[in-house]
């Protein structure tokens, strides 16, 4: 853990990509398996553990600290994890006091946190006693009947005899006093260079560390149990790290780590570091499974490269540029294709040997989200890019729309219904085994439509190819079109080859300008990760005139983006000066912040009082210089929601 | 000490200036001209200029005039740590607070009361300054900037010790450290050389007449120079001081590619570390910090506490749940983020 802990660290302190690709390089090189591997889950698609993290965190720290300094706490740090890894007592918590299980739901216990300072003749009496009682619970310990299927963590558990477990958690539980010099056997098949252990920046070793606080063992150990025993396991590894790796317990457990490396940056960082190209990692990533043994195998030049066999699989998804001014009287119209870019979500979906999969253009497996699409491409053998939309009756839905199904662990029947996914293809990579992508896009495309035609799956339709000569028809046919759900338009070259990410030239996208409305402050959260504790989420809004002829502010939207941090600093000082209000973390203040509130578009809301909702806002400035008085009304945002020339000429 | 005596708060409160001992007829800390002023120490949100008098100790005196320059106060009056006057039968005394160089607890006696005022203080070592005297009283004024449980300092010699470790790490890249350009600096520097580094540390403009001053008043900082542009090319591998806000600023990109450290308990948390840009987040600060400050309030076994600047609720909150009478004291002009 020692070694994870500071690579997390390291990697939340460095803002150079390739800095942090040499961290992460590093780490892979130098930790041994499988905690690399499990390292790499962390930071891609998570551990293959679901833990009720949030109620175990709550159940420990119940015990040692008042709910309400908690709370200031965690308002303040703006992370959970963190703030546990930081409330944590040096001192080890009672994890064995009877009345608090994960069923208890730890009300308004007032324990202050010096308490647990108690004098170390009563902690060690304490310990022994927890000893015993540990014992027991070791003695009355079950495995579940069915271990995930996906849980990896068991296969590093086989190895390990039950009886050594118990024998280990007592110790966890008895010796934490002795716990940098407990003699571990099974840490000697890890490499130690304990001289620069204490360097900063050292990633990649534990030296010195126990071996039941390698990420192996711990999610072995957090994998299975109940509820109340996994607590008590939790509490037990949280009192053997310092604050850091309690940190990285929490944010390994969590998933999502959050410490600026993307899913694709960590494979990327990964095929760097053994001299490899990203895509020969992504194109057999969904077919893997962690701690990847197999992979990093492969990558050692110990095995072949595993071979996704029948699995459906990603293929790095091409990219385009945005076409700026500059741009234009390099491009000959002949060269290109043009097609609409649609207000959806960009897929690509591998169908094969029987089963189907739906990934982000990240590469996120995201095929359980939307079920239907999934069984509309069984049987089919393909790799297809597309738009994901919402339609209904073959009208698309609003973006919004999207939104209510995307990033859903549980879809229900009426989600279903309310809002039924289709698939707007642009691509065929693969028909059937034949891999397509050296083929130029004008093939691809007369392919793309002949099996559709022959194969038609459900939900699906080809994007239509809008016809022009010169550019300038191209303008005017689309700024005489504003059809729901466009989001722009693409130009492809003919003779474009299907490539991984953003090749110079070969794709260009063109969006509409965005539109701005002046819109006051109204509420302010503070932020949180790089932003706690500062005031930086804000809701604004636009004024409306009631029968009676009074103007008051409604809300159109939510921004967190478009300030620097130095306007960031005047605006968190403003808010704390202004604010009439506070409710919990948030603060209502008086009107008169003005924002310009870049957005893509308005539509309509329940969410707001005000009936709309901004697609994707932004602050584009902030008028100090405009009195809130005189910012936008509610009628100019109805205006632009029916789209034309007001929205056009508000554009300029 | 028996009931029958007038409440503190009816000769002491703050009023618009700042905090006023009405008998005494001194304000201290004001953050307003005042006729008669008591300085805790030189921190700009503590000592300001234009006061009719200011009664401090030599050392606060000292750095309020390399500040603001020799004519900032009408007059001055030095008074030695341990040592009590008597102004208008209010008896006054300077109680070292551990905070920086010549920082003091105002200590106030009067109608068979004593009040407290710590200004800012600390508990842990500090080479740079005399160490915190904890002083029994009715009242004590604390400050409440890392009052929230998931504040502990480190050790300084420890987050030396990561320095360090970064530098042999990184042998290449300047190490520039932000630090509050008063106390933090000449502390940082004063443990490197603890930890037996004894190259030149050079100097950002803003931090050069501080840590002179230091050094005129004894605090041994060892071979330190200003950090010139020549010097900037030559130097890549040493150890640059200068005020936090210099670190992202257009000066910082004549070392290269500096590691920026910024040594300064908010560094305890992450999310704050990644608000400056900070590479090497090193956790040292000038305050007292939870489990010191939750110490403190509970041996000076006061009637009541009054807590000014910072998280006060938290602290609030917790004196309340162990039955100790609390209260916000609400000062205005405190500097909350600077440290």
């Amino acid at each position: 853990m020692r070694a994870f802990a500071r690579l997390l660290d390291c990697l939340v302190y460095t803002q150079s990509r390739n800095r942090k690709t040499a961290l992460l390089a590093r780490y892979f090189r130098s930790t041994p398996d499988p905690d690399r591997g499990w390292a790499l889950a962390a930071l891609t698609d998570g551990i293959p553990i679901r833990l009720p993290l949030r109620r175990m965190v709550g159940d420990l720290t119940g015990r040692f600290i008042d709910p309400i300094l908690y709370q200031l706490s965690r308002d303040y740090v703006g992370d959970t994890a963190e703030t546990v890894a930081l409330l944590w007592p040096d001192e080890p918590v009672d994890l064995m006091r009877v009345e608090t299980t994960s069923s208890d739901p730890s009300p308004q216990r007032v324990e202050p946190e010096v308490e647990s300072a108690v004098p170390s003749t009563r902690g060690r009496a304490r310990r022994e006693k927890l000893d015993d009682k540990s014992r027991q619970l070791s003695l009355d310990f079950t495995p579940t009947p069915a271990p995930s299927p996906q849980g990896g963590g068991e296969n590093e558990r086989a190895p390990l005899a039950r009886k050594e477990h118990q024998q280990e958690r007592r110790a966890i539980a008895a010796n934490v006093d002795n716990r940098r010099s407990q003699d571990d056997t099974r840490s000697a098949s890890q490499p130690r260079s304990e001289a620069t252990d204490r360097a900063w920046g050292d990633v990649g070793h534990n030296s010195g560390e126990p071996a039941y606080l390698s990420l192996g063992n711990i999610i072995g150990e957090m994998a299975n149990g109940t509820a109340a025993e996994r607590t008590v396991r939790l509490g037990q590894f949280l009192n053997a790290l310092d604050a850091s790796g309690r940190w990285a317990l929490l944010k390994l457990l969590g998933g999502a780590p959050r410490v600026g490396v993307s899913a694709r940056l960590a494979r990327t960082a990964l095929a760097e570091a053994y001299g490899r190209d990203v895509s020969e990692i992504e194109e057999i990533w969904h077919a893997l499974e962690p701690p990847y043994l197999d992979l990093f195998a492969w990558l050692d030049g110990k095995a072949e490269r595993p071979d996704p066999g029948s699995k459906p699989v990603f293929r790095p998804v091409m990219l385009a540029h945005p076409v700026e001014e500059e741009d234009w009287p390099k491009l000959a119209p002949e060269d290109f294709i043009a097609e609409w870019k649609w207000d959806g979500i960009r897929v690509q979906i591998s169908a094969r040997g029987g089963d189907v999969r739906m990934f982000s253009r990240q590469g996120d497996d995201i095929s359980a989200t939307f079920p239907e699409i999934r069984s509309a491409f069984q049987g089919h053998d393909c790799v297809v890019d597309g738009e994901l939309l919402i339609m209904r009756d073959g009208e698309i839905g609003l973006f919004n729309d999207l939104q209510q199904r995307l990033n859903r662990k549980v879809v229900t029947a009426k989600m279903m219904t309310a809002f039924p996914p289709h698939v707007r293809l642009y691509d065929l990579l693969f028909d059937g085994p034949e891999d397509l992508r050296a083929l130029p896009f004008s093939e691809r495309r007369a392919r793309l439509e002949t099996w559709h035609a022959r194969e038609h799956p459900r939900l699906t339709d080809v994007s239509p190819l809008v016809g022009f000569t010169t550019f300038d028809d191209l303008n005017v046919l689309w700024s005489s079109s504003r059809a729901e759900g466009i989001e722009g338009l693409m130009l492809k070259r003919r003779d474009s080859t299907y490539q991984a990410g953003r090749i110079k030239g070969q794709w260009w996208k063109w969006k509409r300008a965005a539109l701005t409305l002046d819109c006051v402050l109204m509420y302010a959260q503070r932020g949180s990760g790089k932003r706690s504790s500062y005031y930086s989420d804000y809701t604004f809004g636009v004024w409306q005139e009631d029968a009676g002829g009074e103007r008051q502010l409604v809300p159109v939207g939510k921004a967190y983006s478009g300030f620097t941090d130095e306007e960031l600093l005047l605006l968190d000082r403003w808010i704390r000066n202004n604010t009439v209000e506070t409710f919990g973390p948030v603060r209502a203040v008086a009107p008169g912040i003005v924002f310009e509130v870049a957005f893509d578009a308005v539509h309509v809301s329940t969410r707001h009082k005000s009936g709309v909702a901004m697609r994707f806002p932004r602050i584009h400035r902030i008028r100090w210089d405009k009195p809130a008085a005189e910012a936008d009304t509610l009628e100019t945002v109805l205006r632009l929601m029916s789209g034309g020339s007001d929205a056009a000429a508000k554009r300029s | 000490m028996s009931s029958t005596f007038p409440p503190v708060d009816s000769w002491l409160y703050p009023s618009e200036a700042g905090l006023f001992c009405e008998p005494g007829g001194f304000y201290i800390d004001p953050h307003r001209s005042v006729n008669r002023a008591i300085i805790t120490h030189g921190h700009s949100d503590h000592a300001r200029s234009g006061h009719g008098a200011v009664l401090a100790t030599h050392e606060t005196i000292e750095i309020m005039k390399v500040r603001y320059g020799e004519n900032c106060a009408g007059a001055f009056q030095p008074l030695k740590l341990g040592e009590t006057i008597t102004i208008n039968g209010v008896g006054v005394r300077l109680a070292p607070a551990g905070h920086i160089l010549g920082s003091a607890q105002v200590v106030l006696e009067w109608a068979g009361k004593r009040a407290v005022i710590s200004g800012d203080y600390k508990r842990a070592f500090d080479p740079t300054c005399t160490p915190f005297e904890l002083v029994p009283c009715d009242v004590f004024v604390t400050e409440a900037t890392f009052a929230l449980p998931v504040f502990r300092h480190e050790k300084a010699a420890h987050e030396v010790e990561k320095l360090l470790g970064s530098m042999a790490a990184e042998p290449d890249r300047t190490h520039l450290i932000g630090a509050y350009n008063l106390g933090k600096c000449q502390r940082m520097i004063r443990v490197i050389r603890d930890a037996g580094y004894s190259e030149p540390i050079y100097l950002h403009g803003a931090v050069i007449a501080l840590t002179e001053l230091y050094q005129r008043l004894g605090v041994d900082l060892g071979d330190v120079r200003p950090a010139t542009t020549e010097d900037a090319k030559s130097l890549s591998g040493g150890i640059v001081m200068c005020p936090p806000s210099a670190l992202g600023d257009r000066w910082s990109r004549r070392f290269g590619d500096p590691v920026n450290a910024f040594a300064s308990g908010w560094m305890r948390v992450r999310g704050r570390a990644r608000q400056h840009g900070v590479e090497l987040p090193l956790v040292v600060s000038d305050h007292v910090d939870w489990p010191e400050l939750i110490a403190t309030v509970t041996d000076v076994g006061a009637e009541e506490i009054w807590v000014t600047h910072g998280r006060e609720d938290a602290l609030v909150h917790y004196l309340a749940t162990r039955g100790i009478k609390a209260r916000t004291l609400a000062l205005v002009g405190r500097e909350e983020e600077a440290e």
